[in-house]
């Protein structure tokens, strides 16, 4: 860690590399009083749900605190737009992001929903984007960014296995459209506009029906 | 532009035309990719080759066993921390620098060491097989131990190095599309400030500042660029101009082509100019060694030389990283008598 000039870092004019919030120690206990106030959408075992047809509200059962975190901060800041989701980031102060966080992610994940009746061509097809990628179409296998079995990579990428079909398909959706961007450096932009509609949809059924726990 | 193709010798795409479309617009639509990507369009006569993919390997009309042999050649390759400790003493997998599975063209696809090889190799000074070849790659660049040659690890590796040249004559005499990292031209001035600032804006987010990647219980998901998890100062990718064309056309992942030739320069010199696990080739003293490989080798890497910001020579040192030797009985000479 190099040194901050103190007044900068007070003002918080230093941009800070990659992830890194100057975030607060979170305390899962005081995050669960929080959380009372997600439950409506996110469920109180934070699985969310996958809703057919509609939006669908993503697990944080079990995901990482510093993403986790980041996202509330990025809607917050605007950086990610979600109608439904802004109001409740905007109720929140640092130290309640970091709290609900690390209450969310010390849950255990839950398994994805969405996908069931997709057929074996299909899930074929998403089990290769997933896992080698289609490099042919210059498609990087998400398990490249997002570690063995899709479940996470440190503070990077964040678990997609088990995470539910509508919510992946639509997170790839925005980002090939350009309405989410908060990604850093673009990673993920970049790897969802290669993507056809047909892969997108291959890859979030496949990933759902996966296991989102470490073995 | 893209009419030319037609002319070029199309290989694997005939073997491997998929589905509806024909060998040449299999062909067309892959350099398409490619070119749209930024990377230049072959030139006239040369080789250009699609390797078969695990997918075709599952369609092709070959042995059920050959093709077990091949899908564990593969899974060593892209797993190949699954030989951790015994052969493989750092991060590495084989596809952290042979990109998609060794397939991809300016990532060193390796199925032309199967049809160039045996033939003569400057870095050793004799004639190399394709189990030397790979022999080489665990040396220096997993700082390791190669398998046994003949062994069932090295006939798997083999196997699927041949298995993706299919269809490619032996000993072409057209020069390799995509062949290696090829190097963006060398700017006037590098700067080692600049690399630091380009590596921590770009690609630390993965990499890390420390250079030290990540890993997720036992496997590799991000390798380390150097430190003891990396590469040691014997491998291809510590010379200067391997680095910048490693990087400008494969890094930051997903983005090939994206950083300025300075850039992808000032960068390499940046990683090229951080410690990392000593020279197999090492004699016990730094300059000796460097002399000694220069010609060959480390007259393109910063190997020996002092760094800039705090005055120390690079490689100065004893450290094997992992392991608890310096050369593994591999590195001989042959005499062929
Ligand atoms: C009215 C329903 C609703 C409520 C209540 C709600 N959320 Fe959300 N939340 C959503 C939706 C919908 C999304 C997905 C937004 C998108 O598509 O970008 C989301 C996304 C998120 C994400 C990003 C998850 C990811 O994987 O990127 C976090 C974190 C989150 N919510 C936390 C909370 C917290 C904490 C609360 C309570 C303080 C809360 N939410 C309350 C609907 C809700
Ligand atoms: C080059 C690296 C990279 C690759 C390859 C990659 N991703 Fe990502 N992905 C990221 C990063 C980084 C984020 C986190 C973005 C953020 O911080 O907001 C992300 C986020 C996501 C999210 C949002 C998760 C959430 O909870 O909101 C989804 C869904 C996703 N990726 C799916 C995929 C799929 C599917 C693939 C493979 C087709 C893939 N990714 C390949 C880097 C990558
Ligand atoms: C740290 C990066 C790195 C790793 C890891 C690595 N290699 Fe290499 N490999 C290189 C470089 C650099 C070259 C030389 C490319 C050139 O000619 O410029 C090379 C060349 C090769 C070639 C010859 C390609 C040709 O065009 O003839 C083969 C075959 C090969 N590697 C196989 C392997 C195998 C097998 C492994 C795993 C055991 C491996 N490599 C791991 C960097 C690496
Ligand atoms: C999204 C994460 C990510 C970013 C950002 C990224 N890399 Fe990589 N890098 C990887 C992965 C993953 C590999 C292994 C190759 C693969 O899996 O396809 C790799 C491989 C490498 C290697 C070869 C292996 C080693 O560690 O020596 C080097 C060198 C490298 N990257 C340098 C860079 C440089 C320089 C940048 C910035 C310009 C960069 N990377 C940005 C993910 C990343």
């Amino acid at each position: 860690m190099k040194a901050i000039p103190m007044i900068l870092a007070v003002l918080g004019l230093v941009a800070q590399p990659g992830f890194a919030q100057p975030a607060p120690e979170g305390n899962a206990e005081r995050g669960a009083e929080v959380a009372a106030q997600c439950t409506a959408c996110h469920q109180a075992d934070g699985s969310g749900k996958h809703i057919e047809d509609g939006e669908s509200w993503p697990r944080l059962a079990g995901m990482n605190a510093a993403y986790l975190a980041k996202q509330l901060h990025d809607f917050q800041e605007g950086t990610r737009q979600n109608a439904a989701m802004a109001p409740f980031a905007n109720m929140l102060d640092d130290q309640q992001i970091a709290d609900v966080a690390a209450y969310y992610s010390q849950m255990e994940a839950t398994t994805g929903q969405g996908g069931a009746d997709a057929d074996k061509a299909t899930l074929e097809r998403g089990q290769k984007l997933a896992e080698r990628g289609d490099w042919s179409e210059y498609i990087v296998g998400c398990a490249s960014c997002h570690g063995p079995g899709n479940r996470g990579a440190g503070d990077v990428a964040p678990g997609i296995a088990g995470q539910h079909a509508g919510y992946i398909e639509a997170q790839l959706q925005a980002w090939k459209a350009g309405s989410r961007n908060n990604d850093p450096q673009d990673l993920m932009g970049s790897i969802a506009r290669r993507m056809s509609d047909d892969d997108i949809h291959a890859v979030a059924v496949w990933l759902a029906n996966q296991n989102a726990a470490t073995e | 532009m893209i009419r030319r193709f037609f002319c070029i010798a199309l290989i694997g795409a005939i073997l491997f035309s998929s589905g509806l479309l024909s060998a040449d617009e299999k062909t067309e639509k892959y350099i398409n990719t490619l070119t749209e990507l930024g990377y230049p369009a072959p030139e006239e006569n040369q080789l250009v080759h699609i390797p078969p993919t695990m997918e075709d390997l599952e369609e092709a009309d070959v042995h059920p066993e050959l093709k077990r042999v091949i899908r564990r050649g593969y899974d060593l390759f892209t797993n190949t921390q699954q030989l951790r400790g015994e052969n493989v003493f750092n991060n590495m997998d084989c596809s952290s620098c042979h990109t998609g599975a060794g397939r991809m063209p300016f990532s060193a696809p390796i199925w032309p060491a199967a049809v160039t090889l045996p033939d003569f190799r400057g870095k050793n000074g004799h004639v190399n097989s394709l189990e030397e070849r790979i022999a080489g790659c665990f040396t220096y660049s997993m700082n390791g131990k190669p398998p046994e040659y003949g062994s069932d690890k090295m006939v798997a590796l083999t196997a699927y190095h041949s298995w993706l040249a299919t269809g490619v004559e032996m000993y072409p005499d057209k020069p390799i599309y995509g062949r290696g990292f090829p190097a963006p031209d060398r700017p006037e001035e590098l700067s080692y400030s600049r690399g630091e600032q380009g590596y921590n804006e770009k690609c630390a987010v993965c990499h890390s500042e420390d250079g030290s990647g990540l890993q997720v219980g036992n496997q590799t998901v991000f390798p380390a660029p150097w430190g003891d998890g990396s590469n040691n100062w014997g491998a291809g990718i510590v010379r200067l101009f391997t680095a910048a064309g490693f990087i400008k056309n494969n890094m930051p992942l997903g983005q090939p082509n994206s950083l300025s030739d300075q850039q992808a320069w000032d960068i390499a010199y940046y990683i090229s100019s951080q410690e990392r696990p000593q020279d197999p080739r090492y004699t016990g003293d730094v300059e000796e060694t460097r002399e000694k490989y220069g010609p060959t080798f480390h007259k393109h890497s910063r190997y020996g030389q002092i760094r800039e910001v705090d005055g120390k020579r690079l490689g100065d040192h004893e450290n094997t990283g992992e392991k608890d030797f310096l050369k593994p009985d591999t590195v001989r000479s042959r005499t062929f008598e």
